[in-house]
């Protein structure tokens, strides 16, 4: 990156004293300073060129090569096998339903927290502890949820005793219905922290020119907020759905045998010790994935763009 | 909503009766009774808190009173909703629905009403023909300026036909150029629509120039209802007499009717004030300069110290060494008198109010 040289770059050493001077104040043809503005950025070029770039790279080429370095498409007609279809179609199963539950329940939420007191103990609380539990996931998130509501459970066992058996035809913690729970949990708080700003950004004065014009509530939600708040509310949505379909640790804790979402897959693919280790294939799988994650990014930050010169 | 064509006459007679709000300990409004007559537009000007919004929230049905009455062409609709008065309100900023250009925003309360599609565009046009953006009808509120916003939240509201216009500070947020022209604006629009309208602001500037007639407000009371020149003029109250306009304070000896301020003595706006020491209210328009030969210290002797271009007049301070008082005065007049010229001053002989005076709100 260049910039033009400041007035105060001058020539020195070259030429007479009336040359010099003569050139003072002027660009020097040849000579351009480098801005250092960018020196900051550097860390993270660095970082994301190592985790992010260089890993896709070797994503794409292992991918599209065998075992010995040639080229191939079979591992990505490898993804065509019914039980990496079925791995998908429960990926985006679960990703769209706890995505789904966790826009409801953080919106509602969020709405109650920013009709409250902005400066109040609620909002602080909720926002606070909602930064903590949208990042509390893995081992952790899987123990706590066997800990309390699986089988062995605190909650399960209480419950039980009063007749309340949340198991009647069998554990369903480690499977489908499972992960979405779980998933939830992360889910909610997360849809709070990245859908509170549009809630923050709608306007008092708008209900009340709904109002004074002779429109009431359901005109304000109609015409108003409701067209107001979608976008950014898909958005969030689309962003939940990419923050549950990456997720790994949490399932891979909990779920210990087999591959039922594609992470998890992937995980088998790369690490089997029984022969069956496919690390091309598993790359596939991975540009897949992020093939998926980027087109739902992208139409997070379309809508996001088109609700900012709205809401600010 | 009206279905008539805008114009001369459709205005309707306002009366707020006893009004009184209190939050928690606070009292917004201890009994505001106020009466608009029909078409008229009428100002209330005051501090922050002294209830002026208050007011109006009240009268637009976004708030309750606690006890009092709010009549609109006869009918009364304190427990009436917001969006069953016919009331339009212009806020003070930040009011247009951004999802919606000029156009769809003046439309959209039309269509509240269930005008039909043709109808309401037409009838939006000529309201922002109105307000003089018929070239704007398709920006939305991001590509407009602050002025060009409220002025497309004037034609929005007034697009209803509403029975009473509101109008809730619209002004504060621009520049003082863009506020002057649409405050010019503001009320070309009101005399051409008739509407009856109620303005309020802390500009006192604002409300002398847009207004039939201005009431001032102070801790939730009206302190003196007028037109602008007797407000002015003709401060009921000290509080007026300080908030509108600039005002000396001069101490004086109040004296069978007249008070006696550093030995010019003046007639009194009140000649029954108790006689003792006091404080005189003396505009600076009240006070004239005079240099002539004879400048022997005393107690009307004074030292320019600064003079201040306003245009058509200048206004100067003059140090009477235990003090500084207000001149105001052609600037044909005050050129000669830069800092330093010693000066005498010269008190024009109208009725001036005491400080200590506590007078009750008054309809002048």
């Amino acid at each position: 990156m260049t910039a033009p040289l400041p007035d105060t770059t001058y020539v020195s050493g070259r030429g007479s004293g009336s040359t010099a001077i003569a050139a003072a104040g002027r660009p020097i043809a040849g000579s351009r300073r480098l801005s250092l503005t960018w020196v900051g950025l550097v860390p993270f070029f660095i970082y994301t060129g190592l985790f992010l770039f260089l890993p896709t790279l070797i994503i794409v080429v292992g991918s599209l090569t065998t075992k010995d370095g040639a080229f191939t498409t079979a591992n990505f007609s490898g993804i065509a096998q019914s039980y990496l279809v079925k791995a998908f179609g429960a990926s985006i199963t679960i990703s769209a339903a706890s995505a789904a539950i966790g826009a409801i329940g953080g919106a509602l939420l969020a709405y109650a927290v920013a009709t409250g007191n902005p400066r109040g103990i609620l909002r602080r609380t909720v926002t606070s502890a909602s930064g903590v539990f949208a990042q509390f996931g893995g081992v952790t998130l899987a123990f706590a949820f066997i800990a309390t509501v699986g089988y062995t459970g605190v909650v399960y066992l209480f419950l039980k005793d009063h007749g309340l058996d949340f198991y009647p035809k069998g554990v369903w913690l480690y499977d489908l219905p499972g992960l979405i729970l779980i998933y939830t949990y992360f889910q909610i708080p997360l849809m709070l922290i990245v859908f509170l700003p549009a809630l923050d950004g709608i306007r008092p004065q708008w209900r009340e020119a709904t109002e004074s014009l002779g429109g009431g509530t359901w005109h304000y939600w109609r015409y108003v907020a409701g067209p107001l708040l979608a976008p950014s509310f898909l958005g969030c949505t689309l962003l939940l759905f990419a923050n549950s379909f990456s997720a790994y640790a949490t399932a891979a804790a909990l779920i210990t045998q087999g591959g039922v979402i594609v992470p998890l897959q992937i995980a088998n693919l790369l690490t089997s010790e029984t022969g069956r280790a496919a690390p091309g294939l598993a790359k596939s799988l991975a540009l897949a994935m992020i093939v998926v994650v980027l087109v739902v990014t992208t139409l997070y930050t379309l809508l996001q763009r088109r609700t900012s010169q709205w809401v600010r | 909503m009206t279905t008539g064509a805008a114009g001369p006459g459709r205005g309707v007679e306002v009366r707020l009766d006893d009004l009184q709000r209190r939050y928690g300990n606070a009292t917004a409004l201890a009994g505001l009774t106020l009466t608009l007559a029909p078409g008229e537009l009428v100002a209330l000007l005051g501090p922050s808190g002294c209830g002026k919004t208050t007011a109006l929230r009240l009268l637009a049905g976004l708030e309750e009173p606690d006890s009092g009455r709010v009549v609109v062409d006869g009918v009364d609709v304190t427990n009436v909703p917001a969006n069953r008065r016919d009331i339009g309100m212009v806020f003070q900023a930040y009011s247009l629905f951004p999802h919606m250009s000029a156009m769809r925003n003046v439309e959209f309360g039309m269509q509240l009403h269930d005008v039909g599609p043709a109808e309401r565009r037409k009838r939006a046009g000529d309201m922002l023909e109105l307000v003089g953006l018929s070239a704007h009808a398709h920006k939305y509120a991001h590509q407009m300026s602050g002025g060009q916003q409220q002025r497309v939240a004037l034609a929005r509201a007034l697009a209803i036909e509403p029975k009473v216009l509101l109008l809730d500070e619209p002004l504060s947020a621009l520049d003082a150029k863009v506020r002057s022209r649409l405050r010019d604006e503001i009320r070309r629009v009101q005399l051409e629509v008739g509407t009856t309208t109620l303005f309020v602001t802390h500009d006192q500037e604002e409300a002398l120039a847009i207004a039939d007639r201005v009431g001032v407000m102070n801790a939730g009371r009206l302190e003196q209802l007028g037109p602008p020149t007797t407000i002015y003029s003709r401060p009921a109250t000290p509080f007026v007499a300080e908030f509108v306009g600039l005002t000396n304070r001069l101490a004086g000896v109040v004296k069978d009717g007249e008070v006696d301020v550093r030995g010019a003595r003046l007639p009194l706006v009140k000649p029954d004030t108790p006689n003792g020491p006091a404080i005189a209210l003396v505009r600076p328009e009240a006070v004239s300069l005079v240099v002539d030969g004879d400048m022997v210290p005393g107690p009307l002797i004074g030292t320019v110290i600064a003079t201040a271009f306003l245009g058509a007049t200048s206004r100067i301070t003059v140090d009477m060494g235990d003090g500084t008082v207000l001149a105001q005065m052609p600037t044909s007049e005050a050129g000669a008198l830069s800092a330093g010229t010693r000066v005498r001053l010269a008190l024009r002989k109208d009725p001036v109010l005491i400080a200590r005076d506590e007078s009750k709100p008054t309809e002048a």
